[in-house]
């Protein structure tokens, strides 16, 4: 039989649904005959789709503005003289 | 889901292939699509609008510079958030260079998957409150965080990024990444639980 810490270390496999046939099964029973852990479940799936339903608000006008200016910049910079002026980015 | 909403005729690859090829209205219609997304994220991490601002024009200015290196082997919005991540940490970085907490290496004190407010919601969240109340108390959740969950958490939940992309994104570990989530949730939980819990149901100790 899991314990509740048991259960709780393996919340996001169960709720994601990524163990496996058997994990999830015994989570299932876990969470059938443990009220505290149902609740923490639930709570967890609603905190995630509140998140996941939150609307992404517009960039403010005056800061696109600037956006805009600067790209254009870097723009006309680029292609008055074909080279970039940039250090490298930090991406993978 | 509202936040990756995407009308019918934007063509990621379509237009990538047309900004590397020099075509300018190209990428500032890239920039035009993903821009709220990026300030977003941008805001969340740094905590700080001036800094988020910053964030959004380095990261367009070196994804323009830089459109040369993107290999299409990943999204280029995925390419994007991690030039957006970097520019972001290390505002934060910057900012935070006083302080003794160190960003990727949270203490670990055992309590933070200490689980205390255990209570069913009132109605749905969205039901009670305007999109804008809703979307301040979010906010608020997410910048309680130490930095180190909260990047985990918006790359991974808000950004939708698969575990092994945030785990790359970040130079995290893949079980790094897992248990800084477990930890990020259960606390997000736990603010908005006292937030939206119904009333008089009262929280017991538990674990």
């Amino acid at each position: 039989m899991l314990t509740c810490k048991q259960f709780l270390q393996e919340l996001n496999g169960y709720i994601e649904k990524t163990l496996d046939p058997q994990e999830l099964a015994e989570l299932r029973r876990h969470v059938s005959e443990c009220p505290n852990c149902f609740v923490v479940c639930d709570t967890t799936e609603k905190t995630l789709r509140v998140f996941k339903g939150m609307d992404c608000e517009p960039v403010p006008k005056s800061i696109q503005a600037r956006l805009m200016a600067a790209i254009e910049k870097r723009m006309k910079e680029k292609g008055g003289c074909g080279c970039a002026g940039d250090a490298a980015p930090h991406s993978h | 889901m509202s936040t990756t909403s995407v009308s019918p005729a934007f063509d990621e690859s379509a237009l990538v292939v047309r900004a590397k090829a020099g075509d300018q209205s190209a990428f500032s219609e890239l920039v035009q699509h993903y821009d709220r997304r990026v300030f977003r994220m941008a805001k969340q991490i740094t905590e700080n609008d001036d800094d988020a601002e910053d964030v959004l024009q380095e990261t367009f200015l070196k994804a323009y510079t830089h459109l040369d290196d993107f290999q299409g082997n990943s999204k280029f919005y995925t390419w994007l958030v991690r030039i957006a991540v970097n520019e972001a940490l290390m505002k934060l970085r910057k900012r935070r260079s006083d302080k003794t907490v160190p960003l990727d290496e949270p203490i670990d004190t055992g309590e933070d998957e200490v689980v205390r407010e255990i209570a069913v919601w009132d109605q749905n969240p969205e039901d009670l409150y305007s999109q804008d109340e809703l979307a301040s108390i979010l906010d608020q959740a997410v910048k309680s965080l130490k930095p180190a969950y909260r990047t985990v958490f918006v790359l991974r939940d808000i950004e939708e990024m698969s575990i092994e992309e945030t785990a790359e994104t970040l130079g995290l570990s893949i079980s790094a990444v897992k248990s800084r989530l477990l930890r990020a949730r259960l606390q997000l939980r736990e603010k908005l639980t006292r937030q939206f819990k119904k009333k008089g149901d009262d929280a017991f100790a538990y674990l």
